[in-house]
């Protein structure tokens, strides 16, 4: 399968793609690690005449902390993730769940800024990002704008991402010492998505749940954050009867579709277990 | 569309050429080239049948554009062997019968030369997760991941022989 014709661009800055951006409008498209965009354009599912390759634009690739907040350029791949030693002390949830997405070549392509602008419900980082109560940082021709997490992800392949704008950093609150984390994911096999897939970032105080966050993969038209479950849970213990509590809550706002996956019903009943074990995991992790 | 020129190093050889800017890798090395090793399979980077060498990384050359190799090295199958003598990986899936029908091999064998490269002495539980990405159907990889032990040994012994 060979991709439709189109014009190729290879800025080297963020105002060069910006630039190119406003004046091919919406004929364009952002070309990350084109693992979800070269595929679709086989398929014909899209048909971009001028692809914007990102690659050759350095200032968005990589780690680095500015005080409480670390800063993620949107071209970091999923390998660079797992090997950032800033991340591993800072926000070894991303470390832990990037092993998790595709496979070894994948994860050298794929990067964090494209898994979340693309949109799409079974990509992991969105549901990531909620858990971790990231912030988005937009850049189009008027300047740069913040965007959180929870108003970023409106539907399936719908952003807040405006056609003459780019991600271009992800902003995560560095862990505080004590907080817990973990992503679980069910898959058929490696590089499949996630049947359901559940990301937490949790603090506990005196044994009560003082602080967490919860987002969905995969079981709901965008990336879910499981509000109802939070609150189930915080101010108390975590314990058989609380983590049912909050499995409930979460599987009542799920609202997944059937494929070969599996039934609603099903995945429904997988989204409730993988967040009592990212819970579970989480709470041993609070010590 | 209009072509664009690249200048690629492919196994050692500068190759300037005019691509279209839609033409994937695989289809470059296979078409333009002649390197027919990286072969094509699934075509959506799951199989990991047409996996090369880019810049010293493992890269699904099916998800790929020729034109965005302009100035990378990239290294197939065909230039692990030199001088007529087989790599360590080559010598694995040769000796430990790592392979039956032989499609999956080139990219098992560009992913294994990479993995040793970044893990020179891989338990089995890192030699599965590192060749995850790639698949067979027909050796149950076992004498896959054999191979790659066989590989690691060998590379190790050459190492400390040259020391």
């Amino acid at each position: 399968m060979i991709p439709p014709t189109f014009e190729y661009h290879a800025p080297k800055t963020v105002g060069e793609a910006i630039g190119l951006l406003g004046s091919l409008g919406g004929d364009a498209k952002l070309l990350a690690g084109g693992h979800s965009l070269l595929p679709m354009m086989k398929l014909r599912f899209a048909q971009p005449e001028h692809l914007i390759d990102l690659n050759r634009i350095a200032e968005l690739r990589g780690v680095c902390e500015k005080g409480d907040v670390v800063c993620i350029g949107a071209m970091t791949v999923e390998n660079e993730l797992i090997a950032s030693p800033v991340l591993q002390a800072k926000a070894p949830l991303l470390v832990q769940a990037a092993k998790l997405i595709a496979d070894p070549q994948v994860r050298n392509r794929g990067t964090i800024g494209g898994d979340i602008a693309h949109g799409d419900p079974a990509n992991d980082h969105p549901a990531l990002a909620l858990a971790l109560g990231a912030t988005f940082v937009l850049q189009g021709p008027g300047g740069r704008r913040s965007v959180k997490a929870d108003d970023f992800f409106l539907g399936t392949y719908m952003t807040a991402l405006a056609e003459d704008e780019i991600l271009v950093q992800i902003d995560v609150p560095a862990f505080a010492p004590k907080t817990g984390y973990s992503y679980t994911k069910l898959k058929r096999k490696t590089g499949d998505w996630a049947t359901a897939g559940a990301a937490v970032v949790m603090r506990m105080d005196g044994g009560k749940v003082s602080h967490l966050r919860i987002g969905l993969t995969n079981l709901a038209p965008a990336a879910l954050r499981a509000t109802a479950a939070e609150q189930a849970l915080i101010g108390q213990p975590i314990n058989d009867a609380t983590l049912d509590a909050a499995a409930k809550a979460a599987m009542a706002a799920c609202d997944p579709a059937e494929d070969l996956r599996g039934s609603v019903d099903y995945k429904r009943a997988m989204a409730g277990q993988m967040l009592k074990r990212a819970l579970r995991e989480a709470a041993t992790r609070c010590q | 569309m209009a072509k664009k020129l690249i200048s690629v190093t492919v196994n050692g050889r500068v190759q300037d050429k005019a691509v279209e800017p839609r033409t994937l890798l695989v289809h470059f090395l296979r078409e333009e080239l002649n390197l027919t090793g990286a072969h094509i399979g699934c075509e959506t980077s799951h199989c990991g049948a047409c996996t090369v060498d880019i810049d010293g990384q493992s890269v699904k050359s099916c998800t790929h554009l020729a034109v965005q190799c302009d100035g990378s090295e990239v290294l197939t199958v065909e230039g692990l062997a030199q001088a007529g003598v087989l790599h360590a990986v080559q010598e694995g899936f040769y000796k430990e019968h790592g392979l039956q029908c032989g499609f999956c091999t080139p990219g098992m064998l560009m992913r294994a030369y990479r993995f040793l490269q970044h893990n020179p002495s891989p338990s089995e539980e890192e030699i599965r997760a590192g060749m995850s990405g790639n698949l067979c159907r027909c050796t149950g990889y076992q004498n896959i991941v054999k191979a790659v032990q066989y590989a690691a040994a060998k590379l190790q012994q050459t190492a400390k022989e040259a020391a």
